[in-house]
């Protein structure tokens, strides 16, 4: 069998650690190759070894029949490799075109060749159908269209392999699609594509192949992937079956906890009003830039309000600032947990203890006995996998750190109303499960929850009703019974009569 | 040498450096263990000590403040000034302190409140303050009537000078501070990331106010107690020292990119750097190559610490 890359019994380890073990497939040429596994399952590895970032302890990569020796990743870009990261690697500063050339500018006895500079950049976009202007400046790109841009470099450098890490983590449903046709045009081409993602949908739309990691080790190894299910591909990355990972239960509802009032923003000029109900799970679902992170931080107060008011058991909730929203028992796990969620030089115990101290801090002074007792207790009731609570937050998979914020939150006595923006991107299959279980634990306990979240199946699968946002307005409403994908896609669209596959 | 490595590299390794190294010097430098040279080199540095307390505090929000030099300037200034036209020293030790509060409140309204950044903020307000403080004397030495004030360097208890005791009631008291209070822990939040600590219910914009405002009240004492020392209110006093400060809390371990700090490692570091300039005097180096030294210390330090850091991320991975 003749395949134009292969891992042949590749193993990297470190300290402590077997990141990848005796790790052997192969890729057909002109093929989109999936290659999945949960968070530390060894995927980042297998792409750190490829991109020549790190060199494998033991095992080979072969291009084409050839044992690859490089050990850079300038020498895997001679080689035709082009790893495409999550955290794109452009100057924002300069154009389109500059960035294209970046480290090899076609010049003249040191002075610019502007003119080349633009030209073939030119070319080459048209070629693999990028519709971007060459002489923009990168910082006034969509992620979307830097990613176009990062793909269009590859394509410059001739690149035999392109991997995709995560590539539609933050894009628009819209700039996927145009992702995926030309992950289409390239693999026309003849490239091979080694797409590394979460998202079952898009694998199974895209990829002709599949490998399954897990512990490090191949799980499983599906040179064609008509010929199997999701469920089988969800069971050999978590090792254990999992029928469905929504596991939905039906609550009663109560009095209305949450009244939200004309609220509006800077960046959400029209009103918005809506309510919650306790034990009641209300989704959010828009598109990327349809508003409703905006409107998130406006309820929690994080950014300032231009008009609106939030009631929560018939009491107005001081406008405008976290503080007051968290003792009015509003509580946000924001969007973005690095940037927004953790504090990521402290332990995981600060971490939890951050908010609610000040209920059990005298003058100020901190307990470190009952901060200790606050986290153990998190630590066991939400399953936190931690070596210690002294562990520093960072260290800790997407799904723990989600654990943590929720755990900072429930140790506040009194939460009424529970925001949370994607509250599963970036987190793996099992972990998922358990947080959607503590949401329902949560909800039947009396909380208003409000779940934000850009994945459709999630959105549909963990709520009890939906409000689709749109151009900054909530546009349709849907009850449970009600749920249909098709519509609420197109009322997420801002033209409605845009056509949907 | 695998577990020396481990030492070094630990989470106490500048604490053993520091030990060797004054083990090191006690035996080679003649005259330098002895009880006068010892309580001379406590002296020498109880400025930069003091002040370094609460520039821990600014490095571990993630802020920055150059202008303690000049407000130690201008507070000690003030403290002779004031005391000599009313004639009361508690009055004038009052209204250096309330300077170099207002100083401080300064900084921080503007970099807290108006989001100007603290090194462009502080760079204006260390220039400004230091005018004021030549203006106010017109750029002399004023003498300090009475002899009182002397007493506040002179006066020794247990056989320790007074300043010295209130550097090690500042250490105690700040790391306090910084670990058991909840100003301290949402210090290290606010500079482990600010969004963050902001979204989870910390105040940020008082918090931060109030950490330049402690910045300044501080330099205040430091100012009246140099004062004291040399006799005068100098408005070319401490010239530097806000570098001096800055170097011994990052020897100390505290990250400029904020979120890290520990009281102990800000004394280490300002022994340190305390015991490089009294080695130097001891042993007759021209004044001009403790520059280099204390540069070259400060140098070392900022590797070691990344290497520790780099040491710490292998074992985890």
């Amino acid at each position: 069998m003749s395949d134009f890359l292969q891992f042949r019994a590749l193993s990297k380890g470190y300290p402590g650690v077997q990141a990848l073990a005796d790790v052997s497939f192969g890729v057909a040429r002109g093929a989109v190759h999936g290659l999945m596994g949960e968070n530390g399952a060894g995927k980042s590895t297998l792409i750190r070894l490829l991109s020549g970032d790190q060199r494998a302890d033991a095992g080979d990569i072969l291009i084409d029949g050839s044992v690859q020796t490089y050990a850079s990743v300038r020498d895997a870009f001679e080689a035709g490799v082009i790893v495409i990261h999550q955290e794109l690697q452009l100057v924002p500063e300069l154009t389109v075109a500059e960035n294209l050339w970046l480290g090899r500018f076609p010049a003249r006895a040191g002075v610019l060749d502007r003119k080349r500079l633009l030209s073939e950049v030119g070319a080459r976009l048209r070629d693999v159908g990028i519709d971007v202007n060459p002489s923009a400046k990168v910082a006034s790109l969509s992620i979307g269209e830097r990613q176009m841009v990062e793909i269009a470099k590859a394509v410059m450098l001739d690149a035999r392999v392109i991997a995709l890490d995560e590539p539609t983590s933050s894009l628009s449903s819209k700039e996927s699609e145009i992702l995926f046709s030309l992950i289409a045009r390239l693999k026309a081409r003849g490239t091979v594509i080694l797409y590394v993602s979460h998202r079952l949908d898009e694998v199974f739309r895209l990829c002709d192949s599949l490998t399954v990691l897990r512990d490090g080790k191949l799980a499983a190894h599906h040179p064609d992937l008509s010929r199997i299910t999701r469920d089988q591909v969800i069971s050999e990355m978590v090792g254990r079956e999992i029928t469905n990972i929504w596991g939905y239960r039906a609550r009663l509802h109560g009095e209305v906890r949450l009244k939200v009032e004309n609220l509006s923003g800077d960046r959400l000029p029209r009103p918005i009003d809506f309510e919650v109900r306790a034990g009641e799970i209300l989704g959010f679902f828009g598109l990327i830039g349809a508003g409703r992170s905006e409107m998130t931080r406006l309820l929690f107060g994080a950014d300032s309000r231009r008009t609106g008011r939030v009631v929560i058991d018939g009491r107005a909730v001081a406008p405008d600032s976290p503080p007051a929203s968290i003792r009015a028992g509003l509580v946000l796990c924001p969007e973005d947990r690095k940037h927004d969620g953790i504090i990521q030089s402290r332990s995981v115990e600060e971490n939890i203890a951050i908010s609610a101290r000040r209920l059990f801090s005298p003058f100020g002074l901190v307990q470190p006995r009952k901060e200790a007792e606050l986290a153990d207790r998190f630590i066991g009731q939400l399953r936190i996998r931690t070596p210690s609570r002294q562990q520093d937050i960072v260290h800790l998979s997407g799904g723990n750190q989600q654990k943590v914020i929720l755990g900072r939150w429930l140790a506040e006595a009194g939460v009424r109303v529970l925001v949370i923006d994607e509250p599963t991107r970036g987190i793996d299959v099992g972990a998922k499960s358990e947080i959607y279980a503590l949401l329902y634990d949560l909800a039947a306990a009396g909380m208003a929850i409000v779940v934000i979240s850009s994945e459709l199946p999630e959105v549909m699968g963990i709520t009890d009703r939906i409000q689709v946002m749109c151009g900054g307005q909530i546009t349709r409403q849907f009850e449970r019974a009600a749920y249909d994908e098709r519509e609420i896609l197109s009322a997420a669209f801002p033209d409605t009569r845009q056509s949907l596959p | 040498m695998q577990s020396l490595k481990k030492i070094l590299l630990g989470e106490q390794g500048l604490v053993v450096i520091f030990a060797l190294a004054f083990v090191l010097v006690s035996i080679t430098v003649p005259n330098f263990l002895t009880e006068r040279n010892m309580l001379g080199l406590l002296q020498s540095v109880v400025t930069i000590g003091i002040v370094s307390c609460t520039m821990m505090f600014c490095l571990a929000s993630r802020d920055f403040d150059l202008s303690v030099g000049s407000t130690v300037a201008f507070s000690g200034m003030v403290a002779v000034m004031a005391s000599n036209s009313t004639g009361s020293i508690l009055l004038g030790l009052l209204a250096a302190i309330t300077c170099g509060a207002i100083v401080g409140v300064i900084n921080g309204v503007v970099i807290a409140r108006f989001r100007i950044n603290a090194l462009i903020t502080t760079l204006a307000t260390m220039q400004i303050v230091r005018g004021f403080a030549l203006i106010s004397s017109d750029g002399r030495a004023v003498g300090i009537n009475d002899p009182a004030f002397y007493d506040l360097a002179l006066t020794r208890i247990l056989g320790v000078p007074a300043p010295v005791w209130v550097m090690g009631l500042f250490f105690v008291l700040f790391g306090f501070v910084l670990n058991r209070t909840v100003f301290g822990k949402n210090t290290l939040a606010i500079g482990g990331n600010p969004e963050a600590a902001r979204l989870a219910g910390v105040n940020v914009v008082t918090m931060r106010i109030w950490i330049f405002a402690l910045q300044g009240l501080v330099c205040g004492v430091a100012g009246i107690l140099l004062a004291s020392r040399i006799t005068s209110g100098q408005p070319n006093a401490a010239t530097g020292l806000e570098l001096s400060v800055i170097s011994a809390c990052v020897l100390g371990g505290v990250s400029l990119a904020g979120g890290r700090a520990a009281m102990t490692g800000v004394i280490v570091g300002v022994l340190i750097m305390g015991i490089a300039e009294n080695v130097m005097n001891l042993l007759n180096i021209q004044a001009f190559y403790q520059y280099v030294v204390r540069g070259m210390i400060l140098l070392l330090a900022v590797l070691l610490d990344n290497l520790r850091v780099s040491a710490a991320t292998m074992s985890r991975r």
